[in-house]
């Protein structure tokens, strides 16, 4: 009986992590543009339906990466995890642009054992111990993703806004901390280091509670995987795509089957008023 | 020759009873060009003018989940949610239905029967609550009096998560 639950458990979860798709995963910067000696900032980090609010899951930021101008890495000074957000607070000790990015990568799995379809979620280096030897029919879809944002202390420069030639990323064709509202800026998405065309981009401003209406704004990549977006407003925005791109079905009908890797983006991006 | 012939007509049209006042509401979902796309709940509801009473009309949500699983979201509706909707034990016959598709929506209600059959005589105003899933949410309204004098229509728009909504109403 116990495995039973056990596994109804899990298909449960199973269809309430597929189902909440629109669960939107964020890093919230408290400020992207700082001055004075040695400032601070904090990121928040949280997953929400609605931008930027807390009310629902922490992310944990323990494997956080902080790139600081001069391209060496730095660790957060502390960080803490709560219900319902993770927090790191980051000394930005030296002038520049720092990218803060939190990389991840999540195994999901069925298998048959015994007759029965079991399913397990977690960190894919788990996967061999955790699938028992028996186990038949197995499937596993791993997806990697990266949550990313950018700070500035004193003087903005371009030193850390490079592509990292690995997995799914948003290079950000002009200084990702000086953006205006209604001015236009320019972006390419890369997969391992190549254009990705074609690709399916949200931009979604933060703020909706108080606003009523979303004002998101849909691009798609061009041949060299990049798109423009003239900001609607002053907002924080998230910035999402995934690959392979999301089959839409019509509602009621069963989603396909994941693929085996998937990729998926959510930056974070100031936009201030003119 | 002729008046004899337009008399069976005239007859006729005197023996047909007579029509109960109408409301008929319709409610526009635009598609929107956005990258993940649900269609959104609605809630559409009449508000006596002078406060208070509230007459529920309609309510749209996700009524394919398992366990009645979509009744989850329904507080979402924020607006309607505080004028009765927490209270509403769903689904309600002649109120509740299924999600529809982005496009014109016409719901008619007809004097005497539900779920206006209750309504008192007065001024109010029509409410029509729109939230999506991963989107926005928006409320447009359109005052109106019942029961109708004369053929009138009245209409507002949405910005965003509903187009217009348009009442006709009928005596």
């Amino acid at each position: 009986m116990k495995t039973i639950k056990l596994a109804a458990g899990a298909a449960l979860l199973l269809a309430a992590f597929s189902s909440a798709h629109a669960h939107r995963q964020w890093l919230l910067p408290s400020a992207t543009q700082v001055e004075g000696k040695e400032p601070w900032v904090t990121v928040d980090a949280a997953v929400s339906e609605d931008l930027f609010d807390i009310g629902a899951t922490a992310i944990k930021l323990d494997g956080l990466s902080i790139t600081a101008p001069d391209c060496s890495q730095q660790t957060p000074e502390q960080i803490s995890s709560s219900k319902q957000r993770g927090s790191a607070d980051i000394k930005l000790a030296k002038p520049g642009t720092y990218r803060i990015a939190l990389v991840n990568e999540n195994a999901m799995a069925s298998y048959k054992l015994n007759g029965e379809t079991k399913r397990w979620r977690g960190n894919p280096a788990d996967l061999k111990k955790e699938v028992p030897a028996g186990a038949t029919e197995l499937s596993v879809s791993t997806t990697r993703s990266r949550l990313e944002t950018y700070v500035t202390a004193g003087k903005a420069d371009l030193a850390v806004v490079n592509p990292t030639g690995s997995g799914l990323e948003l290079l950000p064709l002009s200084h990702p901390n000086e953006y205006l509202a209604g001015e236009p800026a320019r972006f390419r998405f890369l997969l391992d280091g190549k254009p990705v065309p074609d690709l399916k981009v949200a931009i979604v401003p933060g703020g909706v509670r108080y606003r009523g209406v979303l004002k998101e704004v849909m691009a798609t990549t061009d041949a060299n995987g990049e798109f423009t977006v003239t900001w609607p407003m002053a907002q924080m925005y998230w910035i999402n795509a995934s690959y392979p791109p999301r089959v839409q079905v019509p509602e009621g009908q069963p989603r396909p089957p994941m693929p085996a890797l998937r990729h998926n983006y959510g930056g974070t991006f100031e936009v201030l008023p003119q | 020759m002729k008046p004899r012939r337009l008399l069976p007509l005239a007859l006729a049209v005197a023996a047909w009873p007579a029509l109960a006042a109408e409301l008929a509401v319709k409610i526009e979902i635009p598609q929107l060009q956005v990258a993940e796309y649900h269609r959104p709940y609605i809630a559409m509801w009449l508000e006596k003018a002078d406060g208070g009473q509230v007459t529920q009309l309609a309510v749209w949500y996700d009524q394919k989940k398992k366990d009645n699983g979509g009744t989850k979201w329904l507080k979402d509706l924020r607006q309607w949610w505080r004028k009765g909707g927490r209270e509403l034990d769903v689904p309600v016959d002649a109120v509740t239905s299924a999600t529809r598709a982005p496009g014109l929506h016409t719901l008619t209600y007809v004097a005497g029967k539900a779920p206006v059959d209750k309504l008192a005589a007065g001024d109010y105003t029509l409410f029509v609550e729109a939230s999506r899933e991963a989107g926005g949410r928006e409320v447009v309204r359109v005052p109106l009096a019942w029961p109708p004098k004369e053929a009138r229509t009245a209409s507002s728009k949405g910005q965003e998560e509903l187009g217009n909504v348009t009442v006709q109403l009928k005596p």
